[in-house]
């Protein structure tokens, strides 16, 4: 009776979690990452690309206000040198301050906000704030294999763009059938070889957009790779003391239940 | 404490001596711990120990998430993302406490389930089943307003939706509202005594854990038969049961070791798994989201609120005789409240003289049927408000109120049940035949 209550408690869990993540979205394609499924980690070069694709491109109108400019040198990050980082955040927007004057920006201040006219949402934990694919099947449960789905939401919107547009009270629409109603206000973003990356990467629009959906998904998860690393450990010790426990048990219950114990 | 006879602490050194007869503290552990426990106890008896794990694990887990937050409209979120990035362990520790939550729910619906199938509600355990439903009340006020405090979309969203229920109250509703809110909307006072609240009902429910505890060791556990362990004497008494330390504990422990390994997999590698995206954009009161669903643990009971719409006959007639004081919004109130309630209240509509499922024929289709419904009350509390769905959800609520207020009360009068054993020991030698005596 009760494996049956457990059975649909289980099902319920990943019907839910389907339900949750469905909606009116746009159709998302799953992507692979390097940090998807238990063991996946960021690949620090295409984070570092993704920085570089975020800064020259997506920062103009889109601001990231959350993230702290010195995260960029911590370790499961894009890991840049302490002094690069420096001079990275004295080239960004000055941080304005209350007497109406401006200070140069340090890497202890957190990224540029964008707000007002034309600006787009805050960009610091997009990957995790849109629900992306909910395949296979909706089951939803594909987060441990295949990751959140907010790295492919943001790759699907920007190769999207089907090059129409439409004016509807003098705002211009693209059309991007991944984007929920299939109009979006962003115009396409990202052109063929628009970047040079110093390492030589291609800058193809689908190769720039994988790069900045990463860079993305760390912005918004930082410590991923730390709390793999604590779930793997914890995982690993429970299931050892699973075992012990199982032992201690099955020997302590033994003489109750007038069983001749042997392991 | 027990009613069933078994061996007291003695004091035997001086100290223990000076101690025990100045406070017997001692002795109260000791009587907690060594109280005797039926032997046949199965593996969903194991559920406790699972909740008194989560209540310790949210309330470390969120006592050391408070010295970081702050409870701001325009600091909350971004006090989170501190969390996140600045504090040490910090994403560790808002992962679990989050996580923590579901596990909490999930294991409390597993007990109350095995409750419901043992009937360990049925007399003399009716106290301890009151002041559990009154533990579930306290754990889904302290979740909905722990939701609330990162300040996200569904946070707000969640809060003005489901104040919004109490409005519905004709008369006192509105009152009741701004007191909840400490305003006419959603703001910083709501924030505020939420995050208050949320700090104090942890303390509450540990309070009635205790009291669920010296309950049901004052009556002594149900167990799967639902028959009595014999109290007529020591030596029987010791025939049906074992003292809780060690066969209990280390049993309990393997179970929540197992769990946990679940619980670690899921927070080291999906946290996010059972969360909204949309809490993840920071709540502006300018901006509605598609789609405002409550946390999974609510579920069940959001699509009972829902299914209650105006075009319904019940509500109609309801509406009618009432004068129009009960509309739709305040019966689906009602009913969501009542499908609780009628929980809280089985003990006296359950009129069958046996005490287990396992003995019930009809009974365990009937049971099995309510537990499918409360699945699927949670998956259609979860989709739109639209077609099937408020048809499936319709149906299911009819169905949760029917067993507990016509099947139950009904089943007890012309179900044949079977034979139970007469005692525990003899259960126990029928799966364990060289059991020892």
């Amino acid at each position: 009776m009760f494996r049956k209550i457990i059975l649909s408690a289980a099902t319920s869990l990943a019907l839910t979690g389907a339900a949750l993540a469905a909606g009116d979205a746009g159709h998302i394609e799953d992507v692979t990452f390097s940090f998807e499924g238990p063991f996946g980690t960021y690949d620090q070069l295409q984070l570092q690309r993704g920085l570089q694709v975020f800064t020259e491109v997506c920062s103009a109108c889109h601001g990231a206000k959350f993230v702290p400019i010195r995260s960029l040198a911590d370790d499961g990050g894009p890991h840049l040198p302490a002094d690069q980082v420096r001079a990275y955040a004295a080239g960004l927007d000055e941080v304005d301050l209350p007497d109406g004057t401006t200070r140069p920006r340090e890497w202890t201040d957190n990224f540029p906000a964008r707000s007002g006219e034309g600006m787009g949402p805050d960009l610091s934990l997009m990957a995790k704030a849109r629900a992306g694919f909910h395949g296979p099947e909706g089951t939803g449960i594909n987060q441990l294999l295949r990751g959140i789905g907010g790295p492919e939401y943001i790759h699907a919107i920007l190769t999207g763009y089907t090059g129409e547009t439409k004016e509807e009270a003098g705002t211009t629409f693209y059309e991007n059938h991944a984007f929920p109603g299939g109009w979006i206000a962003m115009p396409p973003p990202l052109t063929e070889d628009q970047i040079t990356f110093e390492d030589g990467s291609p800058a193809s629009i689908d190769a720039m957009s994988m790069d900045v959906s990463a860079y993305l998904m760390w912005s918004a998860e930082p410590k991923m790779m730390d709390r793999k690393k604590a779930g793997f450990v914890a995982v690993t010790f429970l299931i050892l003391l699973s075992v012990l426990l199982y032992l201690t048990n099955k020997k302590i219950w033994a003489r109750v239940k007038g069983k001749e114990f042997t392991a | 404490m027990a009613g069933i006879p078994h061996d007291h602490y003695e004091p035997k050194t001086a100290p223990e001596k000076w101690l025990h007869k100045r406070l017997p503290i001692v002795g109260l552990v000791y009587d907690t711990l060594m109280v005797p426990t039926p032997k046949n106890l199965n593996w969903m008896w194991i559920w406790g120990i699972v909740l008194a794990f989560c209540l310790a694990l949210q309330i470390v887990t969120g006592i050391i998430l408070a010295m970081h937050y702050t409870p701001h409209v325009s600091l909350a979120f971004s006090s989170v993302e501190r969390i996140m990035r600045d504090v040490n362990g910090g994403h560790m520790l808002r992962y679990l406490h989050a996580n923590g939550a579901s596990l909490f729910f999930f294991a409390v619906y597993l007990h109350i389930f095995r409750g419901l199938y043992y009937g360990s509600y049925k007399a003399p355990r009716e106290v301890t089943w009151i002041i559990g439903m009154l533990i579930y009340l306290m754990m889904m006020g302290t979740a909905f307003m722990g939701y609330v405090l990162p300040w996200g979309q569904m946070s707000f969203w969640g809060a003005t939706v489901i104040t919004g229920l109490f409005g519905a109250i004709p008369g006192i509703g509105e009152p009741i509202q701004t007191l909840l809110l400490g305003g006419p909307a959603v703001d910083n006072p709501t924030l505020n005594r939420f995050f208050s609240l949320h700090y104090l009902l942890p303390f509450v429910i540990a309070g009635l854990v205790i009291l669920h505890i010296w309950a049901f060791h004052h009556t002594g556990n149900n167990n799967p038969t639902g028959v009595e362990v014999r109290r007529d004497s020591k030596a029987n008494a010791e025939k049906d049961t074992v003292p809780f330390w060690p066969y209990y504990v280390i049993k309990d422990l393997f179970a929540l070791a197992v769990i946990l390994v679940v619980f670690f997999a899921i927070v080291g590698f999906m946290p996010n798994f059972l969360g909204h995206p949309d809490n993840y954009v920071e709540a502006n009161p300018l901006s509605t989201p598609a789609h405002i669903v409550p946390e999974w643990y609510f579920l069940p009971f959001y699509a009972i609120l829902r299914a209650f719409t105006a075009d319904v006959w019940i509500v109609i007639a309801a509406e009618w005789v009432t004068f129009g004081i009960v509309d739709a919004k305040f019966f689906g109130v009602l009913a969501m409240f009542g499908a609780i309630a009628v929980m809280a209240i089985v003990p006296w509509l359950d009129t069958s003289s046996v005490r287990s499922g396992r003995y019930r024929p009809m009974f365990k289709w009937w049971f099995a049927l309510l537990a499918v419904d409360f699945v699927v009350l949670m998956w259609a509390g979860a989709m739109p408000a639209e077609e099937p769905y408020a048809t499936i959800s319709l149906i299911g609520a009819a169905y949760w109120f029917a067993y507990f207020l016509v099947i139950l009360p009904l089943l007890g009068i012309i179900e044949k049940p079977l034979p139970a054993p007469a005692t525990i020991e003899e259960d126990f030698k029928s799966h364990y035949p060289h059991a020892a005596e």
